[in-house]
Protein backbone atom coordinates (compact mmCIF):
# COMPACT_ATOMS: atom_id res chain seq x y z
CA UNK A 1 0.00 0.00 0.00
CA UNK A 2 1.77 2.96 -1.18
CA UNK A 3 0.91 5.96 1.71
CA UNK A 4 -1.06 9.56 1.09
CA UNK A 5 1.78 11.59 1.89
CA UNK A 6 3.81 10.14 -1.09
CA UNK A 7 1.21 10.98 -3.33
CA UNK A 8 0.73 14.48 -1.43
CA UNK A 9 4.51 14.48 -1.84
CA UNK A 10 4.38 14.11 -5.63
CA UNK A 11 1.64 16.53 -6.35
CA UNK A 12 3.43 19.15 -4.47
CA UNK A 13 6.64 18.62 -6.54
CA UNK A 14 5.18 18.72 -9.51
CA UNK A 15 2.98 22.10 -8.61
CA UNK A 16 6.62 23.62 -8.06
CA UNK A 17 7.80 22.40 -10.95
CA UNK A 18 4.86 24.11 -12.65
CA UNK A 19 5.50 27.72 -10.42
CA UNK A 20 9.01 27.59 -11.46
CA UNK A 21 8.13 26.94 -15.25
CA UNK A 22 5.16 30.07 -14.91
CA UNK A 23 8.06 32.34 -13.22
CA UNK A 24 10.83 31.60 -15.71
CA UNK A 25 9.39 30.65 -18.98
CA UNK A 26 9.91 33.47 -21.54
CA UNK A 27 7.92 31.57 -24.02
CA UNK A 28 3.78 32.38 -23.11
CA UNK A 29 3.10 28.45 -24.74
CA UNK A 30 5.71 27.54 -22.03
CA UNK A 31 3.85 29.42 -19.25
CA UNK A 32 0.49 27.75 -20.47
CA UNK A 33 2.11 24.46 -20.44
CA UNK A 34 3.65 24.89 -16.61
CA UNK A 35 0.44 26.01 -15.78
CA UNK A 36 -1.43 22.38 -16.70
CA UNK A 37 1.05 20.69 -15.34
CA UNK A 38 -0.27 22.80 -11.74
CA UNK A 39 -3.60 21.58 -12.83
CA UNK A 40 -2.25 18.22 -12.94
CA UNK A 41 -0.77 18.25 -9.73
CA UNK A 42 -4.09 19.96 -8.20
CA UNK A 43 -6.25 16.46 -9.18
CA UNK A 44 -3.61 13.84 -8.28
CA UNK A 45 -4.03 15.82 -4.90
CA UNK A 46 -8.21 15.43 -5.30
CA UNK A 47 -7.68 12.06 -6.29
CA UNK A 48 -5.25 10.68 -3.66
CA UNK A 49 -8.04 12.24 -0.80
CA UNK A 50 -10.70 11.02 -2.93
CA UNK A 51 -9.30 7.39 -2.45
CA UNK A 52 -7.91 7.26 0.73
CA UNK A 53 -11.09 9.25 2.87
CA UNK A 54 -13.90 9.08 0.79
CA UNK A 55 -14.08 6.49 -1.68
CA UNK A 56 -18.00 6.24 -1.27
CA UNK A 57 -19.14 9.86 -2.25
CA UNK A 58 -17.87 10.66 -6.10
CA UNK A 59 -17.05 14.41 -5.49
CA UNK A 60 -13.56 13.30 -5.22
CA UNK A 61 -13.71 12.62 -8.95
CA UNK A 62 -16.49 15.31 -10.28
CA UNK A 63 -14.44 18.23 -8.53
CA UNK A 64 -11.34 16.32 -10.73
CA UNK A 65 -13.99 16.23 -14.09
CA UNK A 66 -14.47 20.01 -13.06
CA UNK A 67 -10.45 21.13 -13.01
CA UNK A 68 -9.97 18.69 -16.40
CA UNK A 69 -13.13 20.97 -17.73
CA UNK A 70 -12.03 24.35 -16.76
CA UNK A 71 -8.32 23.33 -18.19
CA UNK A 72 -9.30 22.52 -21.78
CA UNK A 73 -11.23 25.86 -21.83
CA UNK A 74 -8.36 27.64 -20.47
CA UNK A 75 -6.01 26.01 -23.02
CA UNK A 76 -8.27 26.61 -25.75
CA UNK A 77 -8.86 30.67 -24.57
CA UNK A 78 -5.32 30.90 -23.98
CA UNK A 79 -3.40 29.37 -27.46
CA UNK A 80 -6.62 31.53 -29.34
CA UNK A 81 -4.96 34.39 -27.21
CA UNK A 82 -1.38 33.65 -28.32
CA UNK A 83 -2.17 32.83 -31.48
CA UNK A 84 -3.66 36.47 -31.83
CA UNK A 85 -1.05 38.43 -29.97
CA UNK A 86 1.40 36.85 -32.51
CA UNK A 87 -0.69 38.03 -35.61
CA UNK A 88 -0.55 41.93 -34.33
CA UNK A 89 2.70 41.60 -32.63
CA UNK A 90 4.62 39.12 -34.18
CA UNK A 91 5.93 37.92 -30.74
CA UNK A 92 5.05 35.13 -28.25
CA UNK A 93 7.59 36.28 -25.30
CA UNK A 94 5.84 37.33 -22.55
CA UNK A 95 7.90 40.21 -21.76
CA UNK A 96 7.57 42.11 -24.66
CA UNK A 97 3.87 41.86 -24.43
CA UNK A 98 3.62 45.06 -22.49
CA UNK A 99 0.92 47.07 -24.28
CA UNK A 100 -0.75 47.89 -20.78
CA UNK A 101 2.28 48.27 -18.87
CA UNK A 102 2.34 51.34 -16.54
CA UNK B 1 7.67 -3.04 -0.24
CA UNK B 2 4.90 -3.85 -1.81
CA UNK B 3 4.50 -3.65 -5.92
CA UNK B 4 2.24 -1.11 -5.96
CA UNK B 5 4.97 1.17 -3.67
CA UNK B 6 7.39 0.33 -6.67
CA UNK B 7 5.15 0.63 -9.57
CA UNK B 8 4.60 4.27 -8.13
CA UNK B 9 8.20 5.05 -7.15
CA UNK B 10 8.93 4.55 -10.82
CA UNK B 11 5.83 6.55 -12.24
CA UNK B 12 6.47 9.40 -9.78
CA UNK B 13 10.06 9.02 -10.67
CA UNK B 14 9.62 8.89 -14.41
CA UNK B 15 6.69 11.82 -14.11
CA UNK B 16 9.05 14.32 -12.34
CA UNK B 17 11.62 13.80 -14.82
CA UNK B 18 9.68 14.91 -17.66
CA UNK B 19 7.84 17.81 -15.91
CA UNK B 20 11.39 19.64 -15.06
CA UNK B 21 12.05 18.67 -18.55
CA UNK B 22 9.13 20.49 -19.69
CA UNK B 23 10.16 23.79 -18.44
CA UNK B 24 13.80 23.68 -18.75
CA UNK B 25 13.51 22.21 -22.42
CA UNK B 26 15.46 24.89 -24.88
CA UNK B 27 13.00 23.24 -28.18
CA UNK B 28 9.72 24.03 -27.27
CA UNK B 29 8.52 20.85 -29.38
CA UNK B 30 10.63 18.26 -27.16
CA UNK B 31 9.01 19.86 -24.00
CA UNK B 32 5.07 19.06 -25.46
CA UNK B 33 6.21 15.85 -25.65
CA UNK B 34 7.51 15.64 -22.35
CA UNK B 35 4.52 17.05 -21.40
CA UNK B 36 2.60 14.33 -23.01
CA UNK B 37 4.85 11.74 -20.84
CA UNK B 38 4.03 13.82 -17.50
CA UNK B 39 -0.03 13.46 -18.26
CA UNK B 40 0.83 10.32 -19.28
CA UNK B 41 2.53 9.12 -16.13
CA UNK B 42 -0.20 11.30 -13.48
CA UNK B 43 -2.88 8.70 -15.61
CA UNK B 44 -0.81 5.95 -14.17
CA UNK B 45 -1.54 7.48 -10.78
CA UNK B 46 -4.66 7.24 -11.56
CA UNK B 47 -5.12 4.11 -12.13
CA UNK B 48 -2.91 2.99 -8.88
CA UNK B 49 -5.43 5.46 -6.86
CA UNK B 50 -8.53 3.03 -8.58
CA UNK B 51 -9.91 5.89 -10.27
CA UNK B 52 -10.09 4.06 -13.79
CA UNK B 53 -12.86 6.78 -15.52
CA UNK B 54 -10.46 9.57 -14.25
CA UNK B 55 -7.48 8.00 -16.46
CA UNK B 56 -8.98 7.38 -19.32
CA UNK B 57 -10.29 10.63 -19.25
CA UNK B 58 -6.52 12.14 -18.71
CA UNK B 59 -5.69 10.70 -21.55
CA UNK B 60 -8.29 11.63 -24.07
CA UNK B 61 -8.52 15.03 -22.83
CA UNK B 62 -5.60 16.05 -21.87
CA UNK B 63 -2.98 13.94 -24.56
CA UNK B 64 -5.82 13.88 -27.11
CA UNK B 65 -7.33 17.58 -26.66
CA UNK B 66 -4.72 19.76 -24.90
CA UNK B 67 -1.20 18.27 -26.06
CA UNK B 68 -2.42 18.86 -29.41
CA UNK B 69 -3.73 21.90 -29.24
CA UNK B 70 -0.31 23.06 -27.49
CA UNK B 71 1.67 21.62 -30.12
CA UNK B 72 -0.57 23.16 -33.13
CA UNK B 73 -0.01 26.71 -31.48
CA UNK B 74 3.87 25.90 -30.95
CA UNK B 75 4.06 25.25 -34.57
CA UNK B 76 2.16 27.93 -35.37
CA UNK B 77 3.86 30.77 -33.25
CA UNK B 78 7.53 29.31 -33.94
CA UNK B 79 9.01 31.79 -36.24
CA UNK B 80 9.98 34.47 -33.66
CA UNK B 81 11.74 31.93 -31.37
CA UNK B 82 14.21 30.02 -33.21
CA UNK B 83 15.29 28.02 -29.71
CA UNK B 84 18.53 29.83 -29.35
CA UNK B 85 19.32 32.22 -27.00
CA UNK B 86 17.84 31.81 -23.49
CA UNK B 87 14.23 30.72 -23.03
CA UNK B 88 14.19 31.97 -19.10
CA UNK B 89 13.97 35.63 -18.34
CA UNK B 90 15.72 37.52 -15.96
CA UNK B 91 13.89 36.32 -12.71
CA UNK B 92 14.67 32.43 -12.72
CA UNK B 93 17.05 32.29 -9.65
CA UNK B 94 14.63 34.00 -7.91
CA UNK B 95 11.39 31.86 -9.11
CA UNK B 96 13.50 28.90 -8.93
CA UNK B 97 14.34 29.60 -5.32
CA UNK B 98 10.29 30.62 -4.43
CA UNK B 99 9.43 27.03 -5.67
CA UNK B 100 11.79 25.19 -3.60
CA UNK B 101 10.71 27.63 -0.61
CA UNK B 102 6.96 26.58 -1.56
CA UNK B 103 8.17 22.83 -1.99
CA UNK B 104 9.95 22.74 1.49
CA UNK B 105 6.96 24.28 3.16
CA UNK B 106 4.31 22.02 2.15
CA UNK B 107 6.70 18.98 3.06
CA UNK B 108 7.18 20.55 6.35
CA UNK B 109 3.20 21.14 6.66
CA UNK B 110 2.69 17.49 6.14
CA UNK B 111 3.66 16.60 9.76
CA UNK B 112 1.85 19.41 11.00
CA UNK B 113 -1.25 16.46 10.40
CA UNK B 114 -0.16 13.60 12.35
CA UNK B 115 -3.36 11.88 11.35
CA UNK B 116 -2.02 12.17 7.61
CA UNK B 117 0.55 9.12 8.75
CA UNK B 118 -2.05 6.66 9.81
CA UNK B 119 -4.39 7.68 7.08
CA UNK B 120 -5.63 4.18 5.24
CA UNK B 121 -7.55 3.86 1.95
CA UNK B 122 -11.20 3.28 3.43
CA UNK B 123 -13.13 0.14 2.16
CA UNK B 124 -13.11 0.42 -1.43
CA UNK B 125 -16.27 -0.48 -3.10
CA UNK B 126 -15.65 -2.23 -6.38
CA UNK B 127 -14.78 -0.55 -9.56
CA UNK B 128 -18.02 -1.09 -11.10
CA UNK B 129 -19.81 0.58 -8.23
CA UNK B 130 -17.26 3.60 -8.54
CA UNK B 131 -18.40 4.18 -12.15
CA UNK B 132 -22.37 3.57 -11.97
CA UNK B 133 -22.05 6.37 -8.69
CA UNK B 134 -20.42 8.61 -11.00
CA UNK B 135 -22.08 8.30 -14.13
CA UNK B 136 -25.57 8.76 -11.93
CA UNK B 137 -24.06 11.57 -9.67
CA UNK B 138 -23.31 13.53 -12.82
CA UNK B 139 -27.51 13.56 -13.77
CA UNK B 140 -28.56 13.48 -10.34
CA UNK B 141 -30.48 16.80 -9.48
CA UNK B 142 -29.68 16.38 -5.96
CA UNK B 143 -26.16 16.14 -6.80
CA UNK B 144 -24.13 17.32 -9.57
CA UNK B 145 -26.35 17.77 -12.79
CA UNK B 146 -25.82 21.82 -12.11
CA UNK B 147 -22.12 21.90 -12.52
CA UNK B 148 -22.23 19.52 -14.77
CA UNK B 149 -24.46 21.63 -17.61
CA UNK B 150 -22.47 24.74 -16.23
CA UNK B 151 -19.00 22.48 -17.37
CA UNK B 152 -20.68 21.68 -20.86
CA UNK B 153 -21.58 25.87 -21.02
CA UNK B 154 -18.41 26.94 -19.70
CA UNK B 155 -16.95 24.09 -23.07
CA UNK B 156 -19.65 26.18 -25.52
CA UNK B 157 -18.12 29.58 -24.70
CA UNK B 158 -14.67 28.91 -24.81
CA UNK B 159 -15.47 26.94 -27.98
CA UNK B 160 -16.81 30.44 -29.40
CA UNK B 161 -14.54 32.52 -27.32
CA UNK B 162 -11.35 31.18 -29.28
CA UNK B 163 -12.88 31.23 -32.68
CA UNK B 164 -13.71 34.91 -32.14
CA UNK B 165 -10.28 35.88 -30.43
CA UNK B 166 -8.05 33.53 -32.97
CA UNK B 167 -10.35 34.67 -35.85
CA UNK B 168 -8.34 36.36 -38.94
CA UNK B 169 -10.54 38.87 -39.69
CA UNK B 170 -9.01 41.18 -42.59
Amino acid sequence: MVPLSWYLALAAALFCVGVYGVLARKNAVAILMSIELMLNAVNINLVAFWHYLTPQVPSGQMFTMIVLTVAASEAAVGLALIISIYRRRNTVIAEEIDLMKW
Amino acid sequence: MTSNQIIFLITAAATLGAALYVVTARNLVHAALALIATFFGVAIIFVLLQAGFLAAAQVVLYIGAIAILIIFAIMLTRRVMQDTGPQTNRIWGVAAGLSLITFSALLASFRLVPSLQQVTPAAQPSADQVIKSLGFAFVDPNQYLLPFELASVLLLIALIGSIVIAADRK
